[in-house]
């Protein structure tokens, strides 16, 4: 499987998030941007939630880590958190070369799709990401 | 207030090569170029540029610089040998530190003699306004502040005085380990000292701002094929914290005095010699001051950053981290904390890491030592 990040939705916080149908619910996978794992520079930390946790979008699902700084990792949807890719926080560093297959960090069961319009297409993410470089 | 942000006279060399910039002490300065770690492990085993530019760099000619020096500085200056670098605190009344400094002790090819002090970034200000009210006292002394007239670059790394040896006249192998020399390079005046902020083997040259960016290049060039490369505030920060090497206003600061910190040995107190801020030294020094600076080695995949706070088994709060990080070389978290003497040597301490408490081992640093 391979991830077309164009198709991709974004928080404004540098998450994306996939989103799919599955059994009558809508299922957002999400991970972090190559494009923050970047600005990150040298990943050592991951904190991941558990799985049955229920956050509301743009709520702190976790946090990663760098050399330098903590950063916290907002959950782009609302929903309930049903899996967690616990294997991560041991290869962060496939994160770099691989951030949005191997890096994907949880799955929510979205309650709540209102929301989904307030996350950018990936040409306004990238506009983002331009503009604050 | 908003303050002009200064670009050192290597900026375009950092944009060119697609350093991350960030503002530091009023500076745009990089803050890496590819990753950290690479840029940190580069300088331990080959070797790595660092712009250090924004560090000020002020200068004290004619007579009375020494006996001036001597009232601001913890550390003697006269007696000093032409060419010694020494690195001294600057002290209020207190004893607090206002900034640690390196003092060399030069002379220029026309045998013209005077004295060079390195002070922190953030300090700049704040210490030519210390020294302004002594300048009265030493009429003949002559301050001047060179920082925006001149450069400074540091090649630290196992290879640095090897390869770079190529492009000096003179060559950097003959300079001990804390001293320094005025060279020419291009026909200008360069200060070449065998010092620096890594804990590696290596030197910091000072050079007028225009030829900044021709020495820059030829010092890559020069070191391309050996695996040299320009280096970051972040990898910087990495190295002088294995190496264990204080760093003002998380070290130190106007409310630590330096035998709290640990640097008893930048202080020449002895023969009842009188500075700025030696009564309060005499004074702390009749007995051990209540905290002392310590490394801790976190049992946790996170570092323990600044301000966390460190617990003894009784679940007392007897310190507080200064720096901390992931270190590169140990691939381990490391930090640097304040801790109460009398808990030091108990092997139960922990730091609250965000709500976690982590046994965290007290060890003696410096964490890295080259060998």
């Amino acid at each position: 499987m391979t991830r077309d990040q164009s198709q991709l939705l974004y928080a404004s916080t540098h998450e994306w998030a996939d989103i799919e149908e599955a059994e009558g619910a809508k299922i957002a996978t999400v991970g972090v941007s190559s494009f923050a794992i970047e600005q990150l520079n040298d990943l050592v930390y991951m904190d991941l939630p558990e799985v049955g946790r229920v956050v509301n979008a743009g709520d702190e699902l976790g946090e990663v880590e760098s050399v330098k700084a903590v950063s916290p990792l907002y959950s782009p949807v609302s929903g309930e958190v049903i899996e967690v890719h616990s294997e991560l926080p041991d290869q962060l560093e496939k994160l770099n070369s691989d951030p949005y297959d191997f890096g994907w960090i949880v799955k929510i069961r979205i309650s709540d799709d209102a929301y989904l319009n307030e996350l950018l297409n990936f040409e306004d993410y990238q506009r983002q990401c331009a503009e604050s470089a | 207030m908003t303050q002009e942000i200064a670009k050192t006279p290597l900026d375009s060399m950092h944009r060119q090569a697609g350093a991350r910039m960030v503002p530091f002490a009023g500076f745009d300065m990089p803050l890496s170029y590819t990753s950290i770690v690479a840029e940190h492990q580069a300088c331990r085993v080959k070797a790595a540029l660092f712009d250090v530019s924004h560090m000020g760099r002020l200068r004290f000619d004619g007579e009375g610089s020494e006996a001036l020096l001597d009232r601001l500085l913890t550390r003697k200056v006269s007696g000093m040998p032409i060419g010694a670098v020494r690195y001294s605190l600057i002290c209020n009344e207190q004893g607090g530190v206002l900034d640690d400094v390196l003092v060399s002790h030069l002379e220029t090819p026309s045998q013209q003699r005077y004295h060079l002090m390195v002070v922190n970034a953030s300090n700049r200000m704040k210490i030519r306004n210390w020294i302004e009210p002594f300048l009265a006292e030493f009429p003949r002394v002559t301050f001047s502040d060179r920082t925006e007239i001149t450069a400074m670059i540091a090649v630290q790394g196992p290879l640095a005085i090897d390869v770079c040896k190529r492009i000096f006249h003179f060559d950097p192998a003959r300079l001990k380990y804390y001293h320094a020399v005025i060279t020419d390079q291009f026909s200008k005046p360069v200060v070449l000292s065998r010092t620096g902020y890594t804990g590696e083997d290596g030197f910091e040259l000072i050079c007028r701002a225009e030829e900044a960016p021709r020495i820059w290049e030829n010092l890559m060039l020069v070191g391309r094929d050996d695996g040299f490369m320009p280096a970051g505030l972040g990898a910087r920060d990495t190295l002088r914290l294995e190496a264990g090497m204080p760093l003002y206003g998380h070290e130190l600061t106007e409310s630590i005095d330096p035998l709290t910190a640990g640097l008893r040995f930048a202080c020449s107190m002895e023969d009842g010699r009188e500075f700025v801020g030696s009564d309060a030294l005499n004074l702390l020094a009749t007995k051990p001051t209540a905290k002392t600076r310590v490394g801790l080695l976190p049992d946790s995949r996170r570092p323990a950053r600044e301000g966390y706070l460190v617990f003894n088994s009784l679940g007392e709060e007897v310190g507080y981290v200064t720096s901390g990080s992931q270190s590169p070389t140990l691939d381990r978290p490391i930090a640097m904390a304040y801790v109460r003497r009398e808990d030091v040597g108990k092997r139960d301490l922990e730091i609250d890491i965000r709500g976690t408490r982590v046994p965290a081992e007290l060890v003696k640093i410096p964490f890295y030592r080259r060998k």
